[in-house]
């Protein structure tokens, strides 16, 4: 890691040219919500004058750029009673620009969770070393909480990570790619004053969470609370319709399904991203569903997220973006369920030691 | 202007899939290609009952079908191009190279696609995938079998390896219960289990018809024809959920160490390599972890049974 300082319109003339010479992908505002604000996504660019730079959060993750929506693992053309089958899983280089850290840690748990194991994942791969990762710190928004997932703060899996410290963009330069590309432009070495305001602004970064929920301890909670009813009662709220899923920057479960061609010459087998909040996530062949119930499925849901499973070395996957509880429909957010597990758990601690029969 | 394309050098990944790095950020990682079947045809279709038939692939290319290797209790994804995958347990011998056999029933897309299939089809499979019966480890002991219904498709991996390694084990015993008589599967082998393998072999039947002259009734009523050293045996139960519970709940009483009883699940597995996360229980994968347990590990996790 090499760092440098770079004065801000030098780095807009840097962004203009590296997004002239790439595919890039950039914060874009595309709507505005109900309330009158201003909703943004990861859009293709042309220009750095198309890029929020002081964009928030966009509404959904830059997921899909590592992980499509509908994805092509294999391609089937038929002869007279027989076939080929085609595997390709080349991804052409793409730029993205302006990832917050709680994104580039979700980029980092997917890589935990696709590249590790006996069975990495090629597809993934493709895509994720031809991606150059620019990362931009921000203010949280109130309901953030990925300081409280330790998630607020990002070390690695990034090629570029900017923080603004006033005039200037402190820079923290993360592979040789990115170096040979700042070479044309003028750059500072950081002063003891910019090093004070980069720790200024992690500081005032770090103050200025509004939302946190308590998480240490939190899978034996979940252990505990396993037939909860707490479960059936935001069960009966959740409408399983997969938005957060669709939203969330680690929710990686797929389904794999296959389809003809319309000419009958042919077939793909696709991979779509799917969500265990959907009704038939867990049904087996014959009709069995081993989670009928809606309070199972996000129960299931919470479970992968905060207790982690094996594959994940146990981490708990959510990066406390909070998008699934912007994005959710019925309202449901992760701060209310967990605070809620964990108020009805002391609600019966109290009641337990100023029971009657005690004092 | 500048020149700031972002190309990574021979980044053509289709040319060298073996040796593929992860990005720079200091994780490596080797991939192969596994999805990418095997091509297989259909040279045989047994019909075993109603709904189930047995079919016999064999791998087209001579290569791959010396390399195919498996061990008992391990499954395949079967691939019918254009209508989907499902996951099989396979259900041949470990030592037969030129045939697998896969005993499947007619219940969903891809199963109905493929008893549509006449013989001399071509379809596509991918795999060993999962965990399999720790046959080694049980050398010198009895073996205690417990099958109920279709379990008996997984079963007969392990019976056809006794069957080659029969001095490695003492007593083998097969527990076998169905609905019906006719779904007893696989009968025309019970007198090649029985004289060949020389496997101890105890049948029932839920629903007797007038033809059945064996006993009727839960399979767990089976137990009272035999005694055996709990110290001394490992058992190896697959059925459907409900049997599970009943039988692995009498073996844990009469001694068994639960460590020692290994069940097989099933789920649906849409990758089989641990990724799409549809075959979770609790926190385990059944195509990773699975899917073959040992019942200690089972019952510690929620939802499994």
């Amino acid at each position: 890691m090499i760092y440098k300082v770079i004065s801000k319109p030098e780095f807009i003339s840097f962004i203009d040219a590296i997004v002239k010479a790439n595919n890039a992908y950039g914060p874009r505002q595309v709507d505005t919500g109900r309330r009158g604000e201003p909703i943004y996504q990861f859009m293709p660019v042309t220009s750095a004058g198309e890029i929020a730079f002081d964009y928030t959060a966009t509404h959904s993750s830059a997921k899909h750029l590592f992980l499509p929506f509908r994805d092509e693992l294999s391609k089937f053309s038929f002869t007279d009673g027989n076939w080929e089958q085609e595997v390709r899983y080349d991804a052409p280089p793409i730029v993205l620009i302006g990832l917050r850290p709680c994104d580039i840690n979700a980029v980092n748990i997917l890589d935990d969770v696709m590249l590790r194991g006996p069975y990495p994942s090629p597809y993934y791969l493709a895509r994720r070393r031809n991606t150059f990762i620019i990362g931009m710190d921000h203010l949280p928004l109130a309901d953030c909480f990925c300081k409280s997932m330790n998630r607020h703060t990002v070390n690695h899996g990034f090629n570029l990570f900017c923080s603004d410290i006033g005039d200037r963009y402190y820079l923290s330069i993360n592979s040789a790619n990115a170096f040979g590309f700042l070479k044309e432009f003028r750059l500072e070495e950081p002063s003891y004053e910019d090093n004070c305001n980069l720790i200024e602004r992690r500081k005032m970064i770090k103050h200025s969470f509004t939302t946190n929920i308590e998480v240490t301890g939190l899978p034996v909670f979940l252990d505990i609370e396993f037939d909860s009813p707490i479960w059936q009662k935001w069960g009966d709220k959740c409408l399983s319709c997969g938005s957060c899923a669709m939203v969330c920057p680690t929710c990686y479960c797929y389904s794999v399904e296959e389809r003809f061609d319309i000419d009958l010459k042919g077939s793909t087998r696709q991979n779509h991203l799917y969500s265990c909040n959907l009704v038939d996530f867990a049904q087996v062949a014959g009709g069995h569903n081993f989670r009928p119930k809606n309070g199972d499925r996000l129960k299931y849901r919470y479970y992968h997220h905060y207790r982690g499973f094996a594959a994940n070395d146990n981490q708990q996957i959510c990066v406390g973006c909070n998008r699934c509880g912007r994005a959710c429909l019925a309202g449901i957010n992760p701060k209310d369920v967990i605070n809620d597990l964990r108020l009805e758990r002391e609600s019966c601690m109290t009641c337990v030691s100023t029971s009657p029969d005690r004092t | 202007m500048h020149d700031l394309r972002f190309n990574i050098p021979g980044q053509d990944l289709n040319l060298e899939p073996f040796a593929l790095r992860a990005p720079d950020f200091q994780k490596k990682c080797e991939v192969m290609i596994t999805d990418r079947g095997y091509k297989c045809r259909i040279t045989n279709i047994v019909p075993l009952s109603g709904q189930e038939r047995l079919f016999l692939l064999r791998i087209v290319d001579p290569l791959e079908r010396e390399l195919f290797n498996f061990r008992p209790g391990q499954f395949l994804m079967l691939e019918v191009p254009g209508y989907g995958e499902a996951p099989i347990s396979i259900s041949s011998s470990t030592s037969n190279h030129e045939f697998i056999e896969l005993c499947i029933r007619r219940a969903g897309h891809v199963t109905s696609a493929l008893f549509e299939a006449k013989q001399g089809a071509i379809v596509s499979i991918r795999g060993p995938f999962g965990t399999a019966f720790p046959m080694e480890q049980m050398k010198g002991r009895n073996v205690l079998m417990v099958a109920g219904g279709l379990g008996i498709a997984p079963m007969r991996a392990p019976l056809f390896w006794i069957g080659n390694h029969r001095d490695w084990y003492r007593d083998v015993r097969l527990l076998y219960g169905a609905k019906e008589p006719s779904q007893l599967l696989f009968s025309y082998q019970f007198e090649e289990w029985q004289k060949v393998s020389n496997v101890k072999l105890h049948t029932i039947v839920e629903n007797p018809d007038g033809s059945w002259r064996g006993r009727s009734g839960m399979i767990t009523t089976l137990f009272d024809e035999f005694t055996f050293d709990p110290e001394e045996t490992w058992a190896i139960v697959c059925g459907p959920p409900a049997m599970f519970k009943f039988v692995c709940n009498y073996l844990d009483l009469k001694g068994i160490p639960m460590n020692r009883m290994f069940v097989s699940l099933e789920r649906r597995m849409h990758c089989g390599m641990g990724k799409c996360c549809r075959c979770m229980v609790g926190s385990t994968f059944t195509c990773l972890d699975g899917p073959v347990f040992d019942y200690w590990s089972v019952m510690n996790l929620k939802e499994a049974i």
